[in-house]
């Protein structure tokens, strides 16, 4: 057993909600093709609602340790956490693919925390602000962070949350298999926070389909 | 003449906004829907359709795969392929299998082109 909270989301606003991260993650990955110059491959976003030590246990379950991740808090009707997460093996390769490949390892290692934080910028940016204009609501950025280490590093990042331990976690799976370069998008959120999504996504459900979210409801 | 449409899309609520457009450009028209490609490809062994509109990024074949299996079965098809992810290795392809590409969220204006087109080629097909 999981012990995932189940009924916060029904079944077309969880729809809804992985629908708006595929937008989102799609334009912020033809953002990272301009960046790399090759394509880069995406999964099917997974979008769960589970506790926060499932949510460690199933970043972990894919990647080992030595992790890093670029890192930045969104904040407005709905406050959360957005992760850009690869294993520390592949960063050098990303910065390396970024840069162009000429520059020497010294200069690539010097480069390459600043290059990670852009590119976690830019890729998280492209995807939150995606998201926000579709839910017609503006969210604020911080500036990009390195960390360094495992998943429950990632997800246990003070401060703790406010509205105990549920977090919607999703994630994504991009690749360019050129350069041998993998990673994952992931964003938490708390309950406070999925409570006021809830409604937006109500909003954005009507607006795409031109009826009320309970009057399908009713339906299914 | 009315038409009927197949839309493809894992996603409920794409499908539903996609009919949501097509309700408003062309109310007369039916539709059939599925939400995978396995699906697309059993429904288009059974029921007629004239045009497709493709999700790409979907569980199992993606839109462009499911995009060349169906014109392998009908190739005068007009079908498009719809995604926010534009990168130009994707829609280059959908170019080279002969499907359009349209970016999500889909907007009226640019299926109503699309269907414009498509509209052009089934008169001509029939003439």
């Amino acid at each position: 057993m999981t012990g995932a909270p189940t009924g916060l989301l029904n079944e077309l606003q969880l729809d809804a909600l992985t629908e708006l991260v595929n937008i989102g993650v799609s334009r912020a990955a033809a953002s990272l093709r301009d960046m790399v110059g090759s394509q880069v491959h995406l999964s099917v976003p997974n979008v769960s609602l589970e506790t926060r030590s499932r949510a460690i246990a199933i970043l972990a379950e894919r990647e080992m340790s030595n992790l890093v991740a670029v890192h930045q808090v969104f904040e407005g009707d709905v406050t959360g956490r957005a992760l850009l997460i690869f294993p520390e093996t592949k960063s050098l390769e990303l910065v390396r693919a970024i840069t162009g490949g000429d520059l020497p390892l010294e200069d690539i290692i010097e480069l390459e925390q600043e290059a990670l934080a852009e590119t976690g910028n830019i890729l998280l940016n492209s995807c939150l602000a995606t998201i926000a204009n579709m839910l017609q609501r503006s969210l604020k950025m911080s500036l990009p962070e390195v960390l360094r280490g495992d998943a429950a590093t990632f997800f246990n990042l003070a401060p703790p949350p406010k509205g105990g331990d549920v977090v919607m976690f999703l994630y994504i799976n991009f690749a360019v298999r050129e350069r041998d370069i993998s990673g994952y998008i992931a964003m938490i959120m708390d309950l406070p926070s999925l409570t006021a999504l809830k409604h937006l996504l109500n909003e954005f459900i009507e607006r795409a389909t031109g009826q009320t979210a309970h009057s399908i409801d009713d339906r299914t | 003449m009315s038409y009927k449409l197949l839309i493809v899309d894992d996603s409920k609520l794409a499908r539903m906004s996609a009919a949501k457009a097509l309700n408003a450009l062309h109310p007369d028209w039916s539709r059939v829907e599925a939400s995978n490609a396995e699906e697309a490809l059993a429904l288009a062994r059974q029921t007629a359709f004239d045009v497709a509109l493709l999700d790409f990024n979907m569980p199992g074949q993606d839109g462009l795969e499911l995009a060349a299996a169906l014109l392998a079965l009908r190739p005068s098809l007009p079908l498009a392929v719809v995604s926010a992810n534009h990168q130009q290795e994707i829609v280059r392809r959908a170019g080279e299998i002969g499907a359009a590409f349209l970016t999500k969220p889909l907007n009226e204006q640019a299926l109503g082109a699309f269907l414009d087109d498509a509209l052009h080629r089934l008169r001509q097909a029939d003439a």
